[in-house]
């Protein structure tokens, strides 16, 4: 095996870390930016691309609130609201909230295992270019006037072939089919890195408290996710090839368009929270200065989360009539998830009561994130009650209950992590200043604006009305959560310009900046094309806050791309495993499948033909390139 | 990795690949297996779903689907284990030569069972256009051949690449043994699919 350059006494420092980034470096301009398969390039653009439509969803956020801010107001037309707030729940929950989580993970989790890519990189571009495309349909549908309007949970019979013709709800259906095949694939990715790829010695019980939220929440994307993949799929078969799954005169069910629908979708509001958690827990140990308290506690408490959120889709049903026995199990199955969410708060608040924390402003998000989440986990449990659900279904205080839990307990934390993370991804550290002018704006925007909602809910105002007459009580309420709405877009403003004169300052930001303990902050900030020069090794489960140089292990090979693969259990060293090289493939696969899937929205023939070219693109992308490498071929 | 480092342990005598669980091939295979695992589960649940709404099942007045072609796939799947099976073995002891034949056999041995499923669609004596319950048996059907198709074309590409100088790679084999290893899947769904097409319509009054 001699003649292959591997990194060790003999090759080390700048010498070493020229050669692996000749390996490792996409290829230059365009061309590499279509091709590359670095996990850092992706996670980068994934997340660029879900801020974007947390921009777009909120500036249709904003137009609702200005038709509502007075009553009888004609600014937007009936048909038009709907389409508004169907694209905004859509847009936020399908292209924003998942997508941003599995965004930050693929940058991060990589990294944080202290390994040079993720599993299955082209599988990770491909999973990119899916979601976009998904995401363009949709938007395109919107500008072009054929965007969906029946709700973002596109109940049946109301979506179905007889209320609502037309293409609108067939460019929904087909979006999610999108972003369903993209998030399943990073799942998958994740799931392997995080069990495979760990740095050796980082035993499952060593691994930092993020990597357990994004194993547990990419279990749960495998497990649930194909649940909305196949109802969508039945409802654009009902409506486009005569299928009657849900049309009641032939036998079908709407309510089983509920049931798959919200076994997806009640684990989804987890799927967006979970990493919100692991994002609460990095935080919390690196400003209080100590890791988190009652560890296993934490790790069982995620894991319970998982568990219990399948158990509990039926809540959103309370309205739709069920036997006696399911109200009592479904209130109590949704109560239950409070226990776990409230031993990670109480260890959260135990850690900050015995470190010194350090009022940074990802710190703040985290106070500002335990504050609204926990009101927004009482009004949960409030409409967890029957008889209170079937007062507050489908009023304002159910737009306020959602908002406070998914704005407080997903966007606050994603909003913190970026501030933290911020050196990592760009090299800069965001200005503290400006940071916390943007958070308070945001977070005092955010009350004014939805605990009002709280009140109009219980005086009645149903959602989804495009207006309301006046003299119901409701007027000076709306008028402050559309004034509140005025200060969170003052706050976003704010944030972004923050990130924008940060951009355009040098790079200067070391490797560890906030003094962490995570292997994140080992890597160079920004990390190297392969993340590490040699393969860094695990002691605790804070490895930098040991004493002394940090412990490497050497031997992979320099000019190839590899990486380690180690046990599941314990991270023992296993295996030397070669890391693809960038191609454009995953990218016209990509396009083959869109054309696929949107031609399927206007004929079921396009499914049969768009074979080929998907065949094709496939095979390209999975025959091998070269000759066999200079390793032994059979060992 | 600014503060130095300190080395502790080479890793240049690692092997460069490994079987099952140690592969990373092996993980995407179970995580696409249990993604595809949901959508039968959960396509067996939406069966019983409007089965629960039916007086009789199949509704009167249909017959449920003719046994002959199910059941002859179903015999026929089952045999395709044993080629199957020799295949993994032989590409877990390198054996070149019987992964290649093994290959031909198996791509081979599908083409009738594509013909079979045609025979299949024909006799299920209900269009999905026709009710809930043809909508979900063609469901079924479809998306069982979905997995067929996707397999064949699998295998399909990996007979031509162990014929080429790649088949030699120690990695190609982990890739036989997992693709062996999907196939499994395949016909263990098919078992529990061929139940709810052709006998819970037996058996239930
Ligand atoms: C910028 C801050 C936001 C504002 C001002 C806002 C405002 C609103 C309003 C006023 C509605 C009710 C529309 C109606 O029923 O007539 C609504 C609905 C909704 N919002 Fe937000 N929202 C914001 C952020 C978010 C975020 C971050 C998410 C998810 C992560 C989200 C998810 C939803 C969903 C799912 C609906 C229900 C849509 C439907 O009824 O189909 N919102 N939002
Ligand atoms: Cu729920």
């Amino acid at each position: 095996m001699t003649g292959i350059a591997r990194d060790g006494e003999a090759l080390k420092g700048a010498e070493l870390e020229g050669r692996l980034d000749r390996t490792w470096r996409p290829a230059p301009g365009l061309w590499g930016w279509l091709t590359t398969v670095d996990h850092k390039d992706i996670g980068r653009r994934y997340i660029y691309t879900a801020m974007t439509f947390l921009i777009l969803g909120s500036i249709l956020s904003v137009a609702m609130r200005l038709q509502l801010a007075r009553p009888e107001s004609g600014l937007i037309s009936p048909a038009r609201y709907n389409q508004i707030f169907t694209m905004h729940g859509t847009t936020m929950m399908f292209l924003f909230a998942v997508p941003v989580m599995e965004a930050a993970a693929i940058y991060v989790i990589p990294l944080m295992m202290g390994t040079r890519n993720i599993a299955f990189p082209r599988l990770n571009a491909f999973s990119y270019w899916t979601y976009l495309f998904g995401a363009l349909l949709l938007w395109v549908g919107f500008v072009l006037n054929v965007g969906p309007d029946a709700g973002w949970f596109m109940y049946t019979p109301l979506s179905g072939p007889q209320f609502s013709p037309g293409k609108r709800t067939d460019i929904w259906a087909q979006m999610i089919t999108f972003t369903e095949v993209a998030g399943l694939a990073v799942a998958i990715e994740l799931t392997a890195t995080i069990l495979k790829f760990r740095a050796p010695g980082m035993s499952l019980n060593r691994m930092p408290l993020y990597a357990w939220a994004i194993l547990v929440t990419s279990i749960m994307i495998i497990l649930s996710l194909p649940a909305v993949a196949l109802c969508s799929g039945m409802l654009i078969a009902d409506r486009l090839i005569g299928t009657q799954f849900f049309n009641p005169f032939e036998h079908g069910d709407p309510l089983l368009w509920q049931h798959l629908f919200w076994f997806f979708a009640h684990p989804e509001v987890y799927i967006i929270f979970l990493p919100a958690t692991g994002f609460v827990s990095q935080i919390v140990e690196t400003f209080t200065g100590r890791p988190v308290i009652a560890y296993p506690a934490m790790v069982l408490a995620v894991v319970a989360t998982g568990f219990l959120s399948f158990g509990v889709w039926v809540h959103h049903m309370f309205a739709t009539g069920l036997p006696r026995l399911g109200y009592d199990f479904y209130t109590a199955a949704t109560m239950a998830v409070a226990i776990p969410a409230s031993i990670q708060i109480f260890c959260w608040i135990a850690t900050m009561w015995l470190g010194k924390p350090r009022y940074a402003t990802p710190f703040l998000y985290v106070i500002a994130f335990i504050v609204t989440f926990v009101i927004g986990g009482l009004s949960g449990v409030m409409v967890a009650s029957v008889p209170l659900d079937l007062q507050f279904h489908d009023t304002y205080f159910v737009v306020a209950h959602f908002h406070y839990v998914l704005v407080g307990g997903a966007v606050f934390p994603l909003l913190g992590a970026l501030t933290y993370w911020f050196p990592k991804f760009s090299g800069r550290m965001l200005s503290e200043g400006l940071g916390k002018l943007a958070f308070w704006l945001i977070f005092l925007g955010f009350n004014i604006a939805f605990f009002p909602m709280h009140i109009t809910g219980m005086l009645g105002m149903p959602r989804r009305v495009y207006t309301y007459p006046a003299n119901m009580g409701w007027d000076g309420l709306n008028m402050l959560s559309s004034i509140g709405v005025g200060v969170i877009v003052l706050g976003g403003l704010v944030f972004l310009a923050n990130v924008a004169l940060t951009l355009r300052r040098p790079r200067d930001a070391a490797p560890n900046p906030w003094n962490a303990a995570s292997l994140e902050w080992a890597a160079a900030s920004p990390p190297p094309p392969y993340n590490f020069p040699h393969v860094p090794v695990v002691r605790s489960a804070t490895p930098l806050w040991e004493q002394g140089p940090l412990p490497v292990m050497t031997g992979l090979r320099v000019d190839d791309r590899e990486l380690l693969i180690t046990t599941a259990i314990d991270a023992r060293p296993d295996i030397r495993y070669p890391s693809p090289e960038g191609t454009i493939w995953p990218l016209l696969s990509a396009i083959a499948l869109a054309a696929l899937f949107i031609g399927s929205i206007f004929t079921p023939w396009a499914v049969v033909i768009g074979l080929a070219p998907l065949g094709v693109a496939f095979l390209a992308w999975f025959w091998p390139k070269g000759s066999p490498t200079a390793e032994p071929v059979i060992e | 990795m600014a503060d130095g480092v300190r080395f502790e342990g080479d890793l240049a005598a690692l092997p460069t690949h490994g079987f099952g669980h140690r592969s990373i091939t092996w993980w995407g295979i179970i995580g696409f297996m249990v993604v595809e695992g949901m959508f039968f589960a959960l396509s067996f649940a939406a069966y019983f779903f409007i089965l629960d709404k039916e007086q009789t099942w199949p509704p009167a007045p249909l017959a449920p689907p003719d046994l002959l072609a199910g059941s002859l796939l179903t015999i026929l799947i089952l045999l395709t284990e044993i080629p199957n099976s020799w295949i993994k073995r032989a590409a877990e002891r390198y054996d070149l030569a019987t992964v290649r034949k093994g290959l031909v056999v198996m791509s081979a041995a599908v083409i009738p069972l594509f013909v079979l499923r045609g025979f299949e669609f024909a006799s299920l004596n209900v269009s999905w256009t026709d009710n809930a319950y043809g909508s979900v048996m063609w469901l079924l059907l479809f998306l069982h051949t979905t997995h067929l198709v996707t397999d064949w074309g699998d295998t399909l590409v990996l007979t031509a690449l162990m014929f080429t100088e790649h088949g030699k790679e120690a990695n190609r084999f982990v890739d036989t043994s997992e693709n062996a290893l999907y196939w499994r899947f395949v016909w263990l769904s098919w078992l529990l699919i061929y139940l709810l097409i052709y006998w819970v319509p037996r058996w239930l009054p």
